[in-house]
């Protein structure tokens, strides 16, 4: 019998540092396939955020850049526009894009950069602790907000994928999510159609990817799944945005 | 062919970018040297560049870590203020070995302070501004056609250390005028190969751009290669002028803008029989240590002059001979030393030091 799946050819055969549970995995793979069926391996550059996916380029066997906090898309601009033949994608978590690099994240969508951008949504600090993240929900406990997040004192979670979608120089803005099987192949297929937006010179486009954060979350792999579902997706609803 | 042209500093510093190969600029709008962002607008896309009005002084340093990340020639100008926000973008070019031009046309601080020339970046542009331990080459032109030669220059010195080089530059030099002589033709000079590049992982292993290393040594061993490096460019790269100083008694010190005046004053000290002479340092860092011992061997008192309270004058003492008397003279805020006042502290210099051999 012939094999029938493997590793793909762009995810390096490494133990990653992620937590049990944690969606970083799972979307790491996902971008490996898609990479790989689209025979972009050798033309691909990724730049890696800071946050848990800062050593993304340990696992994916592509050209990598590091970008200091909140600044992937500012280096990733330069980069395509220098070289528009390559496919340049950032993967950037919510405190990477949506707080620090807020100015970057707009101003790059405004511009209407060719560049794919994969934002992990995962409502909290991983990297650092388990801070509260500006997508932590309304009551959401974590190291900062002992007592669950409260609105009247650290504002909405941020939905700025809706805010990405007003502009017009975004061509398109998508939310998924990484609960279960059938959400994870939906998933993949919204990412590999934001690789191949930009590989048919369509513009901006960014995919956000709602997932899992056990640790921080105090939850099993399971209850964070049917957290996503239960909370996570009232607040951040997944679709089509543009 | 060669071209000779009337022009402000701030464009010949940008003519010599693209001289030199600059494929990639961004700027964000600050006086006073906004006519570079101008002419980099107006003149790179035409000679095959890409220029980018960011959104923020950070973007700007992170597109161009983007850029040289890529091996394009790359660079970003501002002021003072804009300056202090790209620190964090330098930190981290030092630390991933990424070469990158920045122009820092100074102007007074701290805080806002005003649009008028000063030298208050000295201490940041020396002893890194930023996080961490790194150097920048630091250039300091003293006229429009050494912040073009010195612009071309720094690409150069840029691309064989692999190092951020500044050209510290100030409001007077930016904005004033004078004759340019160059060769728009020449090729740029200096261009090395850069395998380590992020240009797709063709028919090589994946190159990767990056400072973080999780393991304690191997961060240490990234300093060490760093420190390797500056140790390198102290023995290599070091420039300094010096005028009248074979027979000098008296050596005054100052860079950039305030070494123009101080040649004018040293010109009029020598009119009054004063034997004195003028030690411009053109690289900052590396600081001329060993030209400037040299000298305090020999003329006994050093007069440092600065558009600043007091920052050159720290390297000047460290570097001198404990045997010379180093003085100092500066004025900051917007406020520029004259020839006389410069006159006036270099007798003061020359009494008290007799006074002192009487007593």
């Amino acid at each position: 019998m012939g094999r029938s799946f493997g590793r793909p050819k762009a995810l390096r055969d490494v133990v990653t540092h992620y937590c049990p549970g944690c969606g970083h995995g799972i979307l790491h793979r996902l971008v490996a396939e898609i990479i790989d069926e689209l025979g972009i391996q050798s033309r691909t550059i990724a730049v890696a955020p800071v946050g848990c996916a800062v050593n993304a380029y340990d696992y994916w066997g592509v050209d990598c850049s590091e970008a200091a906090h909140g600044r992937a898309l500012a280096v990733a601009t330069a980069m395509k526009r220098l070289q528009p033949d390559k496919v340049v994608f950032t993967y950037q978590g919510d405190g990477d894009l949506a707080a620090i690099g807020t100015a970057e994240t707009i101003h790059a969508a405004n511009r209407g950069e060719n560049l794919t951008v994969i934002f992990v949504n995962n409502a909290v600090y991983g990297m650092t602790g388990g801070q509260m993240a500006p997508t932590t929900l309304a009551g959401q406990k974590t190291s900062t907000t002992p007592e669950g997040r409260q609105v009247r004192r650290e504002g909405y979670p941020i939905k700025i994928s809706e805010m990405l979608a007003l502009l017009d120089g975004v061509y398109s803005v998508e939310r998924v999510s990484l609960n279960g099987p059938k959400e994870i192949l939906d998933a993949r297929r919204a990412v590999r159609q934001a690789f191949v937006n930009q590989m048919e010179g369509k513009g901006f486009s960014l995919v956000e990817v709602l997932s899992m954060c056990p640790t921080y979350w105090s939850k099993t792999p399971q209850e964070s799944m049917k957290w996503i579902a239960e909370e996570m997706m009232q607040v951040f609803k997944p679709g089509k945005l543009k | 062919m060669q071209k000779k042209i009337l022009i402000s500093g701030n464009e010949a510093m940008g003519e010599a970018a693209i001289c030199a190969g600059c494929r990639f600029y961004a700027g964000y709008p600050i006086t006073p040297q906004n006519e570079l962002t101008a002419y980099m607008a107006a003149e790179l896309p035409k000679r095959g560049g890409i220029f980018i009005q960011s959104e923020s002084e950070v973007s700007a340093i992170n597109m161009i870590f983007g850029a040289s990340a890529c091996g394009a020639r790359t660079m970003t100008s501002s002021s003072s203020p804009g300056i202090s926000l790209k620190q964090e973008g330098i930190s981290y070019l030092s630390g991933a070995h990424l070469p990158a031009v920045v122009i820092n046309v100074m102007r007074a601080g701290p805080g806002l302070g005003n649009i008028w020339p000063a030298q208050g970046d000295y201490f940041q542009a020396t002893k890194g501004g930023g996080h961490g331990d790194y150097r920048m080459i630091v250039l300091a032109p003293a006229s429009i056609q050494e912040s073009f030669d010195l612009t071309k220059k720094a690409f150069e010195l840029a691309d064989r250390h692999r190092i951020v080089a500044m050209v510290l530059s100030d409001g007077m030099l930016g904005q004033m005028m004078e004759t340019l002589t160059f060769d728009p033709d020449e090729p740029p000079p200096g261009l090395v190969a850069k395998p380590w590049a992020l240009t797709g992982a063709d028919g090589r292993p994946a190159n990767v751009t990056r400072s973080l290393f999780m393991a304690r040594d191997a961060v240490e061993k990234n300093n060490l290669l760093l420190q390797k490096k500056y140790r390198r460019i102290e023995s290599r790269e070091v420039r300094c002028e010096k005028l009248l100083l074979d027979d000098a008694k008296l050596a005054v010190v100052a860079y950039g803008t305030m070494s123009r005046i101080a040649r004018g004053a040293v010109e009029a000290l020598r009119r009054r029989g004063v034997k004195a002479g003028l030690l411009r340092p053109v690289t900052l860092w590396p600081f001329p240590k060993k030209e400037v011992a040299e000298v305090s061997r020999r003329v006994k008192k050093i007069l440092v002059v600065e558009m600043s309270y007091g920052q050159m004058v720290e390297d000047v003492r460290l570097a001198a001979d404990p045997g010379a008397q180093v003085g100092f003279y500066g004025r900051a805020g917007g406020g520029v030393p004259t020839e006389r006042q410069i006159i006036r502290e270099a007798m003061k210099l020359i009494v008290a030091a007799k006074g002192r051999r009487r007593g």
